[in-house]
């Protein structure tokens, strides 16, 4: 039991293990609205992680850009945008919707309505399947 | 023609995965083309005492090519970026990424050095506003000081003559 609650006590501290390299934050208002910032974007060298989880030097470049927008007192909006004008849209993970990302938006609806079409159709059908055999005879069997 | 309509829709997603497969997933379009080439000031490797700005580069068309001693894909760049600099038709520029200078000073002195300017960009902070997100990369920016095409990876023989020649031509230069 005791191993257990050890074992389960460092699981807790390695999830709360954040941003690489330690940046200066005034205090914890600061700190958390500069990690979900960081989170909203992407590494572009190491494109599957965020610029929070990343340990690529650009990506700790970025992380430090940010931090001192912050400071300057820009807005998210406008942190966003400075690397949306020198990255594009892709280094958002939750990118805008336009015409450029219209398929990323609709296209998952439009699959999912479809599949429901089709899968009523069979459905409403009724019967059994022509080509499948009928149900099976239990007596026989027995 | 039961089997017309998954049929098709199963030939339709083999072409669209298909054709997703020998596509670079690392290439990101660049939303800096057509827009101004963002202005530093740098100081330039070969002798830190002197300071390389961009503004010194207008009224002409030149290359700025973001390197670094550690970069292993410059090193297989770099013969043809030599070879190029030989034509002497537009400067070549190379913005030095978030290296270390005796070391990069050493990997020119092994391999050649083909560039006319050598800004040094220690911190990253140049690169971030040209968006690069690896290197090699490479900026073509017209006598205007606005960026034309941008090469991320290595340039070759081929992409110069297909990207940056005509384009060079459109400009005027021989």
């Amino acid at each position: 039991m005791r191993r257990i609650v050890f074992a389960l006590a460092f699981l807790l501290t390695t999830t709360l293990v954040q941003a690489i390299d330690p940046l200066p934050f005034a205090n914890e208002a600061e700190e958390q609205r500069f990690q979900a910032l960081a989170r909203e974007l992407r590494c572009l060298v190491c494109q599957n992680q965020n610029i929070a989880d990343s340990d690529a030097g650009l990506a700790k470049d970025l992380r430090n850009e940010v931090f001192e927008m912050m400071r300057a007192g820009k807005s998210d909006e406008e942190i966003k945008q400075f690397l949306v004008d020198r990255y594009g849209d892709f280094v958002l993970y939750d990118p805008p919707f336009k015409a450029t990302t219209l398929v990323l938006w609709i296209g998952p609806i439009l699959v999912l309505i479809v599949g429901f079409a089709i899968a009523r159709k069979m459905i409403l059908r009724g019967g059994p399947h022509p080509d499948l055999p009928g149900p099976i005879d239990d007596k026989v069997d027995r | 023609m039961r089997y017309l309509v998954p049929l098709l829709l199963f030939l339709g997603l083999g072409v669209l995965l298909f054709s997703g497969l020998g596509k670079d997933t690392r290439y990101v379009p660049s939303p800096l083309i057509d827009k101004p080439a963002a202005a530093f000031a740098l100081p330039e490797l070969r002798d830190t005492a002197r300071t390389i700005e961009s503004a010194q580069f207008a009224g002409q068309p030149y290359l700025l090519n973001v390197w670094g001693s550690w970069c292993v894909a410059c090193q297989e760049e770099h013969p043809v970026l030599m070879a190029y600099a030989k034509t002497k038709k537009i400067p070549l520029v190379g913005l030095n990424w978030k290296d270390d200078n005796e070391t990069a000073l050493r990997w020119l002195a092994a391999l050649g050095d083909p560039y006319d300017a050598i800004p040094v960009d220690a911190e990253g902070r140049v690169a971030i506003d040209y968006g690069v997100y690896g290197a090699p990369e490479t900026f073509l920016i017209d006598a205007n000081g606005v960026i034309r095409f941008k090469q991320v990876g290595p340039l070759t023989p081929e992409i110069i003559a297909k990207e940056i020649e005509p384009r060079l031509a459109e400009m005027g230069v021989k």
